[in-house]
C-alpha cells in the first residue's frame, strides 16, 4: 500500500537526539511527565518484588521464608511504595504530560515548581527504601502507621524505620501539594482560547477533581504525621493512650486524607477510560457532561466518608449510620461513570487493540472492586470482615485490577504520542492476558479467604486456608512475570518500533493535533477551540478506523 | 487513502466552526468582577502572570490552612475528651496576661499596616512602601521575641501532659509561619533597594501580604482556643 506518503512520519524532534533531557533538571512538562512515569515504574517493580516475597511467605501456613519483623517491614513498605511512589506519582506524571497538551497550553503554570516537585521524589523514595539497612529494619506498622503500634520502637534510637518512614512520606506529601497547586492553576489559567470547562476532556476533569482533593485533604495527613513525629521523638503525648493521648484522633486525620486518596488514585484512571473507550469504539463518549460533573461529585462526596474505615474503632452508633449512608452515596456518581462507559461501547464495533483491552479489563474489574466496596460500607458486614483478607482483596481489585490496568491502557494509548513510535501489538496482547489472568488469580482468592476469617498482616496462618493461598501466590508470581513482555515491548519499540503518525488512533483530543512527539512548546500555534471533545460519532471522523490504519502500517 | 489525509488536515488545529453558545456564559454574568478576574472560566489568560501566580499562592494557602485545621481538630478533640487530666497536678495552663494581649493586638494590627504598604507599591510610592514595610517587620519581630519570652516563663514544657504538647506545637507551628513571613518581608525590602522601579518584586510583595493576613487570621483562632477557652 502507498499509505506512507499520506502519513506524516517525520516527528519534529526525534527522541533519539534528546534522550539526555530525561536525565536532566528540565522544566518541560513533557520531560517531567516522562521522568515521573519512568521513576514510578521502577518503584512499582520494587514494590512488586516485595509483594512476591510476601506471597512466597504465604504459600505455606508456617512462618518460614522471612522472620516476623521483616515480614512486617515487607507489607509496610510494599503498601507504602505502591501508594505513595507508584500510583499517585504515576498519575502526577501522566497528568503532567497530558494536561497542558489537552487544554492547549504551552507548559504547566509554574514550570520551575513542577521540576522541583518531581526532584523531591527520588531522594524521598531512596530514603524510604534505605530504611531496610537500619539495624532495626523498616517501619513495621503498615502503611497506616497507626499509633500506638507505630510508637513502639526500641528506646534510645532516634533514627529508626518509623522516623524515616514519616520523614519520607511528609516529603512526598510536600511534592504532591506543590504539584496540586500547579495542576489546579494550570487548568484554571492556561486553557487555550475557547477551551471552556465543558470543552475539556473528561481526563482533565478527573485530574482537576483529584488534585483538588490533594489540596484539601493531603494536609491533614501531613498534620497527623507531624504530630506523630513529635510523639515519636520529642516526648509529646498526642496519640499515646497511656499518657492521656488519643490514638483515635490520628485515625480520623489519617483517613480524612487516605480515603479520598483512593479517589486521587482512581479518578485519573476513570479519566483514562473516558479517553480510550470512545476512541476504540468510534462512538462519542456517552453523557459527556454527566461524566465530567460526576468526577467532581465523587471528589466531594469522598471527603465525607472517611469514618467507614473506623467502624470498629469504638465509633458511636450514630456516626456509623451517618457514614454508612454517605459511603453508599459515592456509588451514585460512580454508577454514572460506569453507566457512561458501558453506554459508550454499547452496540459499537470494538477495536481490541492493547489499550482497549486494558481499559475494558480495568473497567470490568472495577465492577467487582466497587461491589465489594459497597458491601464493606455496610456496617454489619464490615464488622465481620474487618482486617481480614476480604479487605485486601477488595482494595487490590481497585488499586491493581482497575487502576494499574488503566495505567497500562494509558501507557499503550499515548506511547505513540510520547515517543513517536508504535509499540508491538502482539506483545501488548501477551502482556494484557498475563496481567488479567494473573491479577484475578492473585486477588480473587483473597475474598473467600477473608470471608472465612483469614486475618491480614500475618505471616503464618491456619492450614485450612492454604488452598486459596497457593492460588493467590501462583497468581502473584504470574503477575511478576507479566511485566517482562511489557518492559521488552517498551524498550524494543523505543529502539526499533515503527514511526507513529501524529494521530495513529484517529482520536479527537487536542494532544493528537500536534506532532509525535510534540515539539518543545507543544503547538506550532495555540489552537482555538470551537467545539466539544469526543466527536467520534461524526462521520467525518469515522471514515478511517484505527484498526484499518494498523493493517496499513504493518 | 485520501480520506486519511483529509482527516489529518481536518483535525490539525481544530478550527471547525461550531459556534454553539458557551454554556458557562449564562451564570458567569452573575459573578462579581474580581472573581471573574480571579477565575478565568473561558480560558486564554495564560499571559497574566501576576494573576496566575496569586491564584496559585492562594490555593497553596488553602492547603496550608488544612494543616492548621488538623492541629486544631486534635486540640479540640483532646480537650473535649480529656478535660479532666488536661493539666497535670500543680501546673497552670497558658495565662491570658496583658503581655499576651498586647502581643496579639500588635500582630493583628500589622495587617492594617502591610496592606497600605502593598497599595503604596502598586501606586509606585516606593518610599512609603519601604517605611510601612519596615514597620510591619518590626511588629512581626516584636511578636516573635515576646512569644519567645512567654515560652521561657511558662512553668510547663513540651512533654508536660497534653497542655504542653498542644500549646507548644500549635504556637510553635504558627510562630514558624510568622518567622517565614518576616523573612519574606526582609527579602522584599532588600530587593526593593536593588531594582530601580521594583516591578519584579511585585508578585513577592502581594504574596507576602497575603501570607501575612493568613498568619494573622490563624492567630485569631489559636488565640481564642489557647487562651480564652
Ligand atoms: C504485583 C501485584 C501485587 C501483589 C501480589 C500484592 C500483594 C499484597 C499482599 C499479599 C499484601 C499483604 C496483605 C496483608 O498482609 O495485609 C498486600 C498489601 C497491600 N498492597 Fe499489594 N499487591 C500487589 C500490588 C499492589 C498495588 C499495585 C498496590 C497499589 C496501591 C498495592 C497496595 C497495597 C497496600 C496499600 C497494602 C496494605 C499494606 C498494609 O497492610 O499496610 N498492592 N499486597
Ligand atoms: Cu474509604
Amino acid at each position: 500500500m502507498t499509505t506512507h506518503d499520506s502519513i506524516d512520519t517525520t516527528p519534529q524532534n526525534d527522541p533519539e537526539n534528546n534522550w539526555r533531557h530525561y536525565f536532566s533538571f528540565s522544566t518541560d512538562h513533557k520531560v517531567i511527565g516522562v521522568q515521573y512515569m519512568v521513576m514510578t515504574f521502577i518503584f512499582f517493580l520494587i514494590g512488586g518484588l516485595l509483594a512476591m516475597l510476601i506471597r512466597a511467605e504465604l504459600i505455606t501456613p508456617a512462618s518460614n521464608v522471612v522472620d516476623r519483623p521483616l515480614y512486617n517491614g515487607l507489607f509496610t513498605l510494599h503498601g507504602t511504595i505502591m501508594i505513595f511512589l507508584w500510583i499517585i506519582p504515576f498519575n502526577a506524571g501522566i497528568s503532567n504530560y497530558l494536561v497542558p497538551l489537552m487544554i492547549g497550553a504551552r507548559d504547566m503554570a509554574f514550570p520551575l515548581l513542577n521540576a522541583i516537585s518531581f526532584w523531591i521524589l527520588p531522594p524521598s523514595g531512596l530514603l524510604l527504601i534505605s530504611s531496610f539497612l537500619l539495624p532495626n529494619g523498616t517501619a513495621q506498622s503498615g502503611w497506616w502507621s497507626y499509633p500506638p503500634i507505630s510508637l513502639q520502637i526500641p528506646p534510645g534510637q532516634p533514627i529508626n524505620g518509623e522516623f524515616i518512614w514519616i520523614v519520607s512520606i511528609v516529603l512526598i506529601g510536600i511534592s504532591s501539594i506543590m504539584g496540586a497547586v500547579n495542576f489546579v492553576t494550570t487548568i484554571f489559567w492556561m486553557r487555550a482560547p475557547g477551551m471552556t470547562f465543558f470543552r475539556m476532556p473528561v481526563f482533565v476533569w478527573s485530574v482537576l477533581s483529584a488534585q483538588l482533593l490533594q489540596l484539601v485533604n493531603l494536609p491533614s495527613l501531613t498534620g497527623a504525621l507531624i504530630l506523630l513525629l513529635f510523639d515519636l521523638n520529642f516526648g509529646t503525648q498526642f496519640f499515646k493512650p497511656l499518657e492521656n493521648g488519643d490514638p483515635i484522633i490520628y485515625q480520623h486525620l489519617f483517613w480524612f486524607y487516605s480515603h479520598p486518596a483512593v479517589y486521587i488514585m482512581a479518578l485519573p484512571a476513570f479519566g483514562i477510560f473516558a479517553e480510550v473507550l470512545p476512541a476504540f469504539s468510534r462512538n462519542p463518549l456517552f453523557g459527556y457532561r454527566s461524566l465530567a460533573v460526576a468526577s467532581l461529585g465523587i471528589a466531594v462526596v469522598s471527603i465525607f466518608v472517611w469514618v467507614h474505615h473506623m467502624f470498629t474503632s469504638a465509633t458511636p452508633g450514630w456516626m456509623r449510620m451517618l457514614f454508612m449512608v454517605t459511603s453508599m452515596l459515592v456509588a451514585v456518581p460512580t454508577g454514572v461513570k460506569a453507566f457512561g462507559w458501558t453506554a459508550t461501547i454499547w452496540k459499537s464495533k470494538l477495536h481490541l487493540e492493547t489499550p482497549m483491552l486494558f481499559a475494558m479489563g480495568g473497567a470490568a474489574m472495577f465492577l467487582l472492586g466497587g461491589v465489594t466496596g459497597v458491601m464493606l460500607a455496610a456496617v454489619p458486614f464490615d464488622i465481620h470482615v474487618h482486617n481480614t483478607y476480604f479487605i485486601v482483596g477488595h482494595f487490590h481489585y481497585i488499586v491493581f485490577n482497575t487502576i494499574t490496568m488503566a495505567i497500562f491502557a494509558a501507557i499503550y494509548f499515548w506511547f505513540p504520542k510520547i515517543t513517536g513510535r508504535m509499540y508491538a501489538e502482539g506483545w501488548g496482547k501477551v502482556h494484557f492476558w498475563l496481567t488479567f489472568i494473573g491479577a484475578n488469580l492473585t486477588f480473587f482468592p483473597m475474598l473467600p479467604l477473608g470471608l472465612q476469617g483469614m486475618v491480614r498482616r500475618i505471616s503464618s496462618y491456619d492450614p485450612r486456608y492454604q488452598g486459596w493461598n497457593i492460588l493467590a501466590s501462583l497468581g502473584g508470581f504470574l503477575l511478576g512475570v507479566s511485566v517482562l513482555p511489557f518492559i521488552a515491548n517498551i524498550v524494543g519499540s523505543l529502539l526499533y518500533g515503527q514511526r507513529a503518525s501524529n494521530n495513529p488512533w484517529l482520536a479527537t483530543g487536542l494532544e493528537w493535533t500536534t506532532t509525535s512527539p510534540p515539539p518543545r512548546d507543544n503547538f506550532e500555534e495555540i489552537p482555538v477551540v470551537k467545539r466539544p471533545p469526543y466527536d467520534y460519532g461524526d462521520p467525518k471522523y469515522s471514515v478511517i478506523e484505527p484498526h484499518d490504519y494498523h493493517q496499513q502500517e504493518n | 487513502m485520501a480520506n486519511n489525509k483529509s482527516y489529518e488536515s481536518m483535525n490539525r488545529g481544530v478550527i471547525h466552526v461550531d459556534e454553539s453558545p458557551i454554556p458557562l456564559e449564562r451564570w458567569r454574568q452573575y459573578l462579581p468582577n474580581w472573581l471573574k478576574r480571579f477565575l478565568p472560566v473561558r480560558g486564554g489568560r495564560a499571559e497574566d502572570h501576576h494573576g496566575k501566580a496569586i491564584f496559585g499562592f492562594t490555593v497553596f494557602l488553602l492547603s496550608e490552612s488544612i494543616v492548621f485545621l488538623s492541629f486544631i481538630f486534635t486540640y479540640v478533640g483532646l480537650r473535649l475528651t480529656h478535660s479532666k487530666n488536661w493539666l497535670p497536678p500543680g501546673i497552670s495552663g497558658p495565662e491570658l496576661s496583658i503581655f499576651v494581649i498586647i502581643n496579639t493586638v500588635i500582630l493583628l494590627s500589622s495587617s492594617f499596616v502591610i496592606q497600605p504598604a502593598e497599595n503604596a507599591l502598586k501606586h509606585h510610592q516606593l518610599n512609603k512602601f519601604r517605611w510601612l514595610w519596615l514597620i510591619t517587620i518590626c511588629m512581626g519581630t516584636y511578636f516573635l521575641i515576646s512569644q519567645g519570652i512567654e515560652w521561657k516563663n511558662l512553668d510547663f514544657g513540651l512533654s508536660t501532659g497534653l497542655v504542653g504538647s498542644t500549646f507548644y506545637v500549635l504556637t510553635g507551628f504558627h510562630g514558624l509561619h510568622v518567622l517565614t513571613g518576616v523573612i519574606l518581608q526582609i527579602t522584599m525590602l532588600v530587593r526593593s533597594f536593588r531594582q530601580g522601579n521594583y516591578e519584579k518584586g511585585h508578585f513577592g510583595v502581594s504574596a507576602t501580604t497575603l501570607f501575612w493576613h493568613f498568619v494573622d487570621i490563624i492567630w485569631v483562632f489559636l488565640f481564642s482556643l489557647l487562651y480564652l477557652w
